[in-house]
């Protein structure tokens, strides 16, 4: 696929600090570099390297990727949700380019 | 010892590097037919697939078994959840195409086929299809390219593309559920024939049929690999050797290419033929499309 | 941890042949010697322990290059209490490297999965840190072959 392409799941609303699973996948080839091409070179590592969930601007998680994680990187992960908010998600990739989603989670009761 | 191999280094992380233990085992979990035995249904936004169906008289099984039924619990679970199936990104991707106007004729699928949560369901399920004034069968794959060169004016799209893939998992999504059910008589017994021909046809250097894996031998393994019976309800699906979702003609490209015979083209005649035979061995298991395979 | 005869035997023949061969000739000490250093890195000069961490796998990977893998860690995740975060490596890639997942109180509880590659059969080994430095580790070995026919 050309373009890397984040998808998220989350939960729309939640109880106060009831803790949510997360899903998040994006489309990528993570070129690992020990891989060659038809005549022999090797094809330069590209991946994402880094991925980052905040709540409100305060961290919940972060991936440090190598080219050991498959292609299309899927994470699964928890959050503990102590009030209504929005939920960042960065991708970093090799080349500098960034992928960013949100998501808004509503506390219910 | 351990002070010997690296200063600092502790014996339970030299452990956990270097020591490997006796050969897995996995035949504890593996019952009749090579079938794994953990309890697991295919059930997708709560509806159920028929994964193992009933085989009518004339099938060489007695019981037809999906793919999904042979692998193992880590590769099932990936298509219970739509999420958790990569396949998804392309199926977005597809969806996105369905109303994006392309070619001469300022149409998009849209422009005629409207809403295809409703005009594309059953379409999966039915295909390859006889067509009139072609005077052979279509694969998804060629209906595709025919109503965007033929009717929209717009650039066929190579049978392995991102667009092409997208779009016939897009589509096939609509028959999620619905029994594979392929027509196989008129003029399209001729080509059921030809394709039933090739199934049985010893070819390259290993000299083998299809038969001879997914008839034969299906559930044992060869090596590491189980065999399944090469039921296509799943297609495209998105194979986690691949890293991506393929087309089923790519993957009888890959089979051929296994036994070291020279594999026909994709879309081509004999691939389509093919499809048709192995489809109507499938008869009444649910399409998966797009499914998750090894 | 006590080792088993046959785990005595592994180590003593890995150890041999990590110094037979001059320790940087042959890739797949290398890299298992790299795999080492960034657990005793990460781990900043403390023995992990047993417990704690919990590492999921499957015993027979259907293909290498997409192994859905999980980690686990026993902890309150307070504010005061809580998993810094757990490094995964595998010691027969040839980049031993996986991923450092990095948690926080908010996580409410230590877990996450992914799907990675494994060039062969090897140990996947999870290395989890706590806020209070303690270190832990848990290992599972994953068998990994090439398909039918090489396809």
């Amino acid at each position: 696929m050309a373009s890397a392409k984040p998808r998220v799941k989350v939960p729309k609303t939640a109880a106060k600090d009831e803790v949510i699973t997360i899903k998040t996948l994006i489309s990528h080839k993570m070129e690992s570099g020990q891989r060659k091409d038809k005549e022999g070179n090797i094809i330069p590592q590209k991946i994402i390297n880094k991925f980052s969930a905040e709540f409100n601007g305060t961290p919940v998680f972060e991936v440090d990727l190598e080219p050991a994680i498959s292609a299309n990187p899927y994470f699964e992960f928890s959050m503990k949700v102590p009030e209504s908010g929005k939920i960042t998600f960065t991708w970093v990739d090799d080349d500098g380019s960034t992928y960013t989603e949100e998501k808004s989670i509503e506390v219910t009761g | 010892m351990m002070k010997l191999m690296m200063a600092g280094a502790f014996a339970t992380v030299a452990a956990a590097v270097f020591v490997t233990a006796a050969a897995a085992q996995d035949s504890a979990n593996i019952g009749e037919q090579g079938l794994q035995t953990e309890p697991m249904e295919l059930v997708i936004d709560d509806e159920k697939m028929m994964t193992r169906v009933k085989a009518p008289a004339d099938s060489p099984f007695t019981e037809l078994i999906s793919g999904w039924e042979f692998r193992n619990p880590g590769t099932r679970k990936m298509e219970l959840d739509d999420f958790d199936n990569p396949a998804f990104i392309w199926v977005e991707q597809g969806e996105e195409l369905w109303s994006t106007v392309d070619g001469t004729e300022g149409k998009s699928c849209a422009t005629c086929h409207e809403d295809a949560s409703d005009s594309m369901k059953g379409v999966r399920a039915a295909f390859p299809k006889w067509d009139e004034a072609k005077g052979k069968p279509q694969a998804m794959e060629h209906q595709v390219n025919e109503c965007r060169t033929e009717r929209m004016g717009a650039d066929a799209w190579k049978w392995e593309s991102d667009q092409m893939l997208g779009m016939t998992a897009y589509v096939g999504l609509q028959s999620r559920g619905m029994p594979v059910q392929v027509e196989i008589d008129g003029p399209m017994q001729e080509w059921w024939q030809r394709g039933k021909d090739l199934y049985y046809q010893r070819v390259g250097q290993l000299d083998m049929s299809c038969a001879n894996c997914h008839e034969d031998n299906y559930g044992k393994m060869i090596r590491a690999d189980r065999l399944s019976q090469g039921q296509i309800n799943g297609f495209p699906t998105y194979r986690l050797k691949w890293q991506k979702i393929g087309s089923l003609h790519r993957r009888f490209k890959g089979c051929m290419q296994n036994i070291r015979a020279v594999g026909y083209k994709r879309g081509s005649d004999e691939f389509t033929a093919l499809e048709l035979y192995v489809a109507s061995r499938g008869q009444g298991l649910s399409v998966e499309t797009p499914a998750v395979r090894q | 941890m006590t080792f088993t005869r046959r785990e005595a035997f592994g180590l003593g023949a890995g150890a041999a042949v990590f110094l037979a061969t001059g320790l940087r000739l042959d890739p797949a000490v290398a890299a298992a010697e790299d795999a080492m250093k960034s657990v005793m890195d990460f781990a900043g000069g403390q023995e992990p322990a047993a417990g704690k961490v919990t590492l999921s796998a499957p015993e027979i990977a259907e293909n290498g290059n997409t192994v859905p893998i999980s980690v686990s860690v026993d902890s309150p995740m307070t504010a005061d209490d809580y998993v810094a975060s757990v490094m995964i490596v595998a010691a027969g890639n040839p980049r031993p490297g996986v991923a450092t997942f990095k948690f926080s109180p908010m996580s409410g509880v230590a877990e996450a999965s992914t799907r990675m590659r494994l060039a062969k059969t090897q140990k996947v080994i999870a290395v989890a840190k706590m806020n209070s430095g303690a270190v832990f580790m848990d290992s599972k070995e994953v068998k990994v072959t090439i398909g039918g026919c090489g396809g």
